[in-house]
Parts: structure tokens; sequence; C-alpha cells
């Protein structure tokens, strides 16, 4: 048992733990690996103890093979020295190495992730080396009793939820009843009905974005106004956002448009409809310039890819892809309508604006969108 | 030797102040010896425990640093490639755990890995339970708890990884948004109310930080304790063979070897955490920038554990309807509920599914070896492959262009292999099973090849075979099939006619019923059917087993002569997929 002790000590506080409710204060009660508990030991504890049948088999006290568990427990006992040594490794490096740039963090990163990492291999390296070569190897059989209660017990429940429910008055009296369920009605309805100040109504908000006739497109980065000469390599898309609200984040995940510029012939945007509103055609475009929502109609990414050899725009998210030469139709992929059309035109100064909002509601579907 | 072990008095004197207060001694005996059965599976749960563990550990460290606002603030901190630009306090703040704040990077990472692991854990947990039947009576409600962990974790996650409203995690959150949205009649509403208006807003980071570090966290607790209570009251399950019976537990006590166990478990789980965070970056959010909804990176890849619905949402056609001037986007919707619904919906109804399907009413502490439970592994195996199929597909752009295969080429192999994988996996799954069956009777009936080449004195050559020894023939010998119910429309010697045998359910549980009744008959050497299946006298009253599950459940199990139907499939007596 000497051994045991010994052992112990590096462990620290967790075996002691469990022991500290267990025993009566016979110390001998205290067996911690071969601690054979005794009926009439407990009967001592409290005065509570009659009969109990508590003297099942002992545990083993030796090890199986002694010779072996000398050698793990030398083992054991330099992992959990090399656990010390890292713990305070950890400190140290906390201590002494500073943070504050990138170089530095990952320095200090790898000290502190690898010294804990030993601390806690350690720790784990002993303890399991601990149970499986040193403590003696032990199964034992515990009998298992049905769930069910038996049926003396489960009538004796049930007639004292009658006696109860009797004695409530609760069953002869419906008045009473009725009305304790009708109270508790708005009171259960109540949690729900004070989140209504969680956020506003919805609206119309969905349908509208912050687009108006005249509002410039400034180049997304720069926030610079833009003419339809200077956006005139073939080929290109840049974002766009729209004047006055470069930092509103609310604005422009609605309003985050893409300018596309096409050589001459390519962009054939027939005119379509929904109902008698235009929702796309080449009278807005501006020289080959065709801005399209950059907020995909599926679930609201940004659709932020394009190739210019296919003229296709590529959700990244879901790769849902659009035709940007016919209006930006869907392909392929899950969205389940073509990216709306921003109506362009120019200013006096020449650049682009925009001619209107958009003519139908931009991003992901919704169910008042119709 | 215990004589000799020297108690200090503080122990003793604290143990016995403690115990004339709370009554602990005989308790606390009685949870010291209590017997844990040892196999490798079991420690899977206790990854996701320990790990969960970690997570409220450096996740209040985080908690510390962390400021849920997303007030824009000019940053000018350690980090320069940022400096100057605008940012969430959230954002910022993040900035500062990672580069500020001593251990704040490598508390950051673990907090991220713990959580992957967690889910992981958990993932892999249920498929040990579902596969060794483990969530038979009488755990059927650990088992829903267990989804609903599960589906907490999947919020929890989500959450957890938005709050730096980094680029990659504000994109999750607008794909979340465009979800919400899609939900018939009050999804633009539960949108606007969760957002507090319009996306993004700055409502949405501190409500995400409450529920992640209160409300989801609380009830992950309280269930994880629940999860852990029953487990203890109902005794866990073990593996058939080194003595196990339905009325044992074979193991090492509690006190001192599984503790000791289970702590150096923490610690290697742990360490594993560690060692990922030091040497395996995730997540690094300085990388990504801050949050704008109008870039995006490509190959944006939400945390494994979303892969499931990333996935789905990848490869649902674009349907949509329009009616009386309302939307309703399928290729939303029906990514967004169906297969979580399948796949967890699916999980819960199981148990009670297999019930109604074996008849079998009596409690399960032995678990089945998967092939013994063909049916049940292949649906198993199904599913598996139905979730696989989604969560690939989640990484549809990573596949194509790594495997050089053309990106809508991928999206339709995915969408066909949703439906034709699952099937030929219940298939090829439910066969090898069965093979596996045969395989065990051989061994039983033959032993097992040594390799050992024998020449006859006649000239022949014969292998030699080595009866298998009675450890190795106990866990086959304990195998266990549900009985065959009796076949619909037929009435038992009192002339009462089989119960549900009427209608279109009586026929499909009487299908389903054959399905899970087909086993390959051990020979099991006169003495298989005592083997732990404790049954008990499953033989002798097999003729008197007129209830068929169908008694009330008062009376059916611990007395053998109620579920005889199932006592005597126990020794595969009913022969294969006959009739009884």
């Amino acid at each position: 048992m000497s051994d045991m002790e010994e052992v112990e000590g590096p462990e620290g506080p967790v075996p002691p733990r469990r022991v500290i409710g267990t025993p009566p204060p016979t110390p001998r009660l205290l067996g911690s690996g071969d601690g054979p508990v005794e009926g009439r030991a407990e009967g001592t504890a409290d005065g509570h103890g009659t009969e109990v049948a508590l003297a099942e088999e002992r545990l083993p006290s030796e090890p199986d093979y002694p010779a072996h568990a000398k050698r793990a427990e030398k083992i054991v006992a330099t992992c959990f020295l090399l656990a010390f040594i890292a713990g305070c490794g950890f400190i140290a490096a906390y201590i002494g190495l500073e943070v504050g740039s990138v170089d530095s963090v990952f320095r200090s990163n790898l000290a502190l992730g690898l010294s804990l990492s030993v601390a806690l291999l350690g720790l784990g390296f002993g303890a399991i080396i601990w149970v499986r070569h040193i403590m003696p190897d032990y199964e034992m059989v515990e009998e298992r009793h049905d769930m069910r209660s038996t049926d003396a017990e489960r009538q004796a429940f049930g007639e004292y939820f009658a006696e109860g429910t009797g004695a409530s008055q609760f069953a002869k009296r419906p008045i009473v009843r009725r009305t304790l369920m009708l109270a508790t009605l708005p009171l259960a309805a109540i949690p729900i009905v004070v989140l209504r100040d969680l956020g506003p109504l919805p609206g119309t908000s969905l349908r509208h974005t912050v687009w108006s006739p005249g509002r410039r497109l400034l180049v997304y980065g720069t926030n610079q106004p833009i003419t339809a000469a200077e956006f005139s390599a073939p080929g290109g898309m840049i974002t766009i956002v729209p004047e006055g609200y470069t930092d509103d984040l609310d604005a422009l995940a609605k309003a985050s448009v893409i300018l596309i510029k096409f050589r001459p012939g390519e962009l054939q945007i027939p005119t379509r409809y929904n109902g008698s509103t235009v929702i796309g055609t080449m009278n807005w475009t501006v020289d080959n310039i065709v801005a399209y929502s950059k907020i995909c109609t599926h679930v609201g990414c940004p659709v932020a890819l394009y190739e210019q050899t296919t003229h296709h725009i590529l959700c990244p998210c879901h790769q849902s892809t659009f035709d940007a030469t016919t209006g930006a139709t869907v392909i392929f992929g899950p969205a389940p309508r073509p990216l709306p059309q921003l109506p362009l035109t120019t200013d006096a100064q020449g650049y682009l604006v925009a001619r209107s909002d958009f003519t139908q509601p931009v991003g992901p579907s919704f169910w008042e969108r119709g | 030797m215990s004589e000799d072990l020297h108690v200090p008095k503080a122990l003793s004197g604290t143990g016995s102040w403690l115990d004339d207060r709370f009554h602990g001694a005989r308790g606390l005996r009685v949870f010291m010896r209590k017997v844990f059965p040892d196999h490798w599976s079991f420690m899977l749960g206790e990854i996701a425990l320990w790990s969960f563990v970690i997570l409220l550990l450096t996740g209040t460290f985080l908690a510390f640093f962390f400021v849920p606002s997303s007030a824009p603030v000019v940053y000018h901190g350690s980090y320069v490639k940022l400096d100057g630009i605008t940012m969430s306090q959230a954002y910022q703040s993040t900035l500062n755990i990672s580069f500020d704040v001593r251990a704040g990077l490598l508390m950051r990472e673990i907090h991220h890995w713990a959580a992957d692991l967690f889910m992981a854990a958990l993932t892999i947990h249920m498929l040990r339970v579902f596969f060794t039947g483990a969530y038979r009576k009488p755990r059927e409600v650990n088992w829903l708890i267990g989804i609903v962990l599960f589906s907490l974790g999947l919020i929890e996650g989500l959450f957890g990884y938005s709050l730096p409203d980094d680029q990659l995690s504000g994109a999750g959150l607008r794909i979340f948004e465009g979800v919400l949205q899609g939900i018939p009649i009050v999804g633009t509403y539960l949108a606007f109310f969760l957002f507090g208006g319009p996306f993004p807003g700055d409502s949405i980071i501190p409500r995400m930080y409450i529920i992640h570090v209160l409300l989801i966290p609380g009830l992950i607790l309280a269930l994880i304790t629940a999860h852990l209570f029953i487990m203890v009251h109902q005794k866990h399950t073990q593996m058939p063979g080194n003595g196990a019976t339905e009325k044992n537990v074979v193991g090492q006590p509690f006190f001192p070897y599984f503790m000791a166990k289970g702590g150096a478990w923490f610690f290697f789980i742990f360490a594993a955490l560690a060692l990922l965070a030091t040497f395996a970056q995730i997540n690094p959010i300085w990388l990504y920038g801050p949050y704008t909804p109008v870039a995006i990176s490509s190959a944006s890849q939400p945390d494994f554990y979303m892969g499931i619905l990333e996935g789905s949402l990848r490869m649902m056609p674009a349907w949509e309807w329009n009616f009386l001037g309302h939307t309703i986007s399928f290729s939303v919707l029906i990514p967004f509920a169906v297969p979580l619904t399948i796949v967890l919906g699916g999980a819960a109804f199981w148990p009670f599914f297999e019930q109604w399907a074996t008849g079998d009413r009596s409690w399960h502490n032995v678990n089945d070896r998967p092939r013994n439970a063909p049916i049940r592994t292949a649906t198993g195996l199904a599913a598996v492959v139905f979730y696989g199929v989604l969560w690939a597909e989640g990484a549809n752009d990573v596949i194509a262009d790594k495997l050089q295969i053309p990106l809508y080429t991928v999206t339709w192999i995915a969408r066909v292999m949703i439906f034709v994988g699952p099937l030929v996996a219940f298939i090829v799954t439910r066969r090898i099973c069965l093979g596996l069956q045969r395989k065990d009777k051989e061994l039983l009936e033959h032993g097992l090849e040594t390799g050992i080449i024998r020449q006859l004195p006649n000239g022949e050559f014969i292998e030699v075979h080595r009866q298998l020894s009675e450890e190795e023939r106990e866990p086959i010998e304990a195998k266990k099939v549900p009985a065959l119910m009796p076949a619909p429309g037929s009435e038992d010697e009192n002339g009462v006619p089989a119960p549900d045998s009427h209608g279109a359910l009586g026929r499909a549980r009487s299908i389903a019923n054959r399905a899970f009744a087909e086993t390959v008959v051990l020979e099991t050497n006169g003495h298989g059917n005592g083997h732990g299946n404790g049954h008990g006298a499953g033989d002798e009253h097999a003729a008197v087993g007129a209830g068929h599950g169908e008694l009330p459940s008062g009376s059916d199990h611990g007395s053998g002569t109620d579920h005889g139907s199932g006592g005597s499939g126990g020794d595969g007596s009913d022969g294969e997929s006959g009739e009884p």
C-alpha cells in the first residue's frame, strides 16, 4: 500500500475528494484502492446502520505483478514530474513572453500551447499507466435491478395520488379547476407577447433600397463616382455602393450592386415584366454597362465571382450561376430568379447614376414578396 | 494492508462533519462501488462531456475580454494590417483577445476546436448508441435527450462562430437570415425580431451573445446532467460476452478505477485540443477582415457540423411557388427543414418504430452486435450515407477544385447520390450483416481456421480448425433476434386474432416484422439459450407468449413468460425468416 500513497501525491486532490464525504469517522474506513468496508463499521457512523449488507468482496490490495508495478511506478512519477515541469513552463512562458504583434503572438502561442499540452499529456499518461499497471486488475459484477416498480409500489402510489386528488377537491369542484386553467392562459402567453418589441415589423422595407433617381454609383473601396468612359475595359466587373450610404451596413446589405462592362453586341437583355412593371431591359444600360444587384436571390450572399469568358456571375456560397448577358438569368443552382437590374443613366457631369430604385425586391425570397 | 493506511485527521474530520449533516456515507459508498462496463466505444460520449467542460472553461475566459457590440470603432491595435479600418467592437475585441491578451489566442483556438470536437464526438457517440441498439428500452428518453443536445449544439456552434463578426461568419449569418426569411408566413417577422430590424442591424451580436453564453449552455448543462443521472440510475449498457447478462453489470468500480480512467481521458482530450490549438490554426479571423455585406471570400465554408445544411442548400434546384400573392421558396425551405428532420426526427422516431415492428417491449442492457440487427444497421448506414452526401456537397466547390471535376457535375452527382446512395447502402449493409451472421454460425460449428494444413494418411489435405473457446463463443451466442409475430389474419389456439393484423398499418407492421426477424440460425451447442440473453425461460414459454408485445407495459419484462416470443427469437429457433 505504501507505493499507492507515494504516487498519490502529485495526482493532487482528486482521489481524496471522493473520499471526504464517504467515511464515517473511523479512519480505517478510508480505503483508497483497497478500502474494505464492513457492515459493522457502517453502523458506527451515525447510528442508522442496522443490518446493512455491505460486506461484499474486497478489492485486491496488491498489484498483480509487484515488480511490474514497481517499474510502472517510476514511469508514472516521471510523467507527473514532467507535467509539473511543463506546468511551470506554461507560467514562465506566460510571464516571460510578450504579445502584441503577429510574430510574438505566434511565439507565445507555441510556447503556451506546447507546455500546456505536455502538462496535460503527462497527467493523462501518468494516470492511465497508474490505473492499468499499478492498480490491481479487478472486475466486479453488480446486479441490475428492474427499473419497474413493484405492483405494490405502483398501487400504493396510485392510491395516494387518488387520496391527494380527493383531498385537494380538484376533481369535485370544476369551477375551481376551470378558473385555474383560465387564469394560466394569459400568463402562458405573456412570455411570447413581451417579445414584440424585439424588432420593428417588416412592413414594406424589404421591397426598397436606398437607390433613388439621380443617386450616384460609387466604386466600392475608393468611394469615388465613376463615368461610363472611365469604366471602359470590357469584361470588367466592379462593386458599387450608393452615394451617401458607403458605411451604412443595413443599406449596403440590400443596395450593393455589381457593374459589368460588355463589348458592343454582347449584352442582349430582353425586356421582362413582372405584371406591368418592367424588371429588366436594355434601356437601363449605359454604353453596354449594366448594373445588377449584388445580393443573391437565393439567401443573400454577395455574388462576387465573375467569369469574363462565359459572362457567368457565380455566387460563392451556393453556386447559383447567372448569365450576365441576358439580364442575370439563372442558369444553375438554387437561386429562384434573376438578379434584379438597377436602372442606370448618367447625370449632367457624366457620372453613372441610378434612374430609380430597383423595380422589384432584391435578395432572398420572403412570404410577402408575391 | 488497510490497517496501515493512515487517514489524516483533516480528511476524516471533514468527512465526519459532512456526514453528520448530509448522511452521505451510505449513498457515496454505493456510488464509489458503482460498476462501469469497459469498452472503447463507451468513451465516445465522454469525449463530448469533457469537450463541453473545456468549452465552459475557455468560454468563461473569452467572455472576460469579448465585447458583444456592433458599435463601429476605428482599429488602431496590434494587428497593423487592419490599422485604421472601421469595424465592430465585437471584431476589435476578438482581435485584442488574439493579439493583446496573453494566452488569448490559445484559449480562442482551444474553444473553437473543442466546439468542433464536441459536435464530432456527439455524432460518433450517437452512431455507437444506434448501431449497438443501446437506445432500446429503458433508455429511449436518454436517446431523445441526446438528439436535443445535438440540435442545441448546432445552434450554439453557429452563434458562437458568428460572434466575432468577421467576414466569414457574417456571410454565414447572412445565409441564416436569408433562410429565416424564407419560412412561410412568419419568416420575415422572425428575421426582423431576431435581428431587431433589417439585416444586419446592431442587435444581433448582443442577442446571439446572451443566447450563446447563457441560454443554450444552460440548457445543454441541464440536459447533460439529466443524461448522466439517467445513465447512472439505469446503469450503463454493456457489450455481450465476459459474463454480461441483462441482469448484471460487469466492469470496474467507479472508485478508484473508472475515476482515474475518466480523469486521464479528460487530460488526454484537453491535451489533444491544446495540441490542435498550437499546431493547427483554426478560424484566423484577422485574415478574414471585419464583416461587410458587400464582399465575400470564395470557398467560404462553415464549421463541419453545418456542412449538412450548407450542402443541402447547394444541392437544391431552384424551386419556388408564387400563389395568391405569396412566395414559398422551396429552394430554401426544403434544404433547411427536410434533411435534419429526416436524420434527427428519424433518429428520435426509430426506437418506437423498432418496438412497434418487433413487438419487443422487453428491456435491453446487453448491446447488440450490429450484424445481429441487419435492418437497424442497414438503416443507420443509409442515414450515414444520406448525411455524408449532403455534407460532402457542402464542399462541392472544394471537391470540384481539388479533383478537377466540373462544379455542376459534382452537384449533379450529389443530386443523384442523395437518393441512390442510401438505398445502395441499405441493401449492401443488410447483405453484409447477414453474411457476417453466417460467418458466426460457421465459427461456432467448425471453429477457427488455424492455417495449419495436415495431410491425412490417405493423402487428403485438410485444414485444421480450432474450436472456439468459451470466451470466444459467448459474444456470438449472445445473439438475440426479435421473433416473428403471428401472421396477419392468423389466430392463436383460442381463436384470438393476431394483434394489428388488420388494415394497411397491420400489414405494414407484419412486413416490417418479417424484415426485423430475418436471421441466420446459430447452432448454439445446446447451451446457447441460457447464455446472457436474460430473457429467462424464453423457450419453454414460447407457446404462452400470447401477448406478443401487446401486453400492458407493466408486465412485459422480467418475468419471461410475457414475452416468450422475444425470448424464443434469441436462439433463432424460428428459422431463417420462416414462419414461427
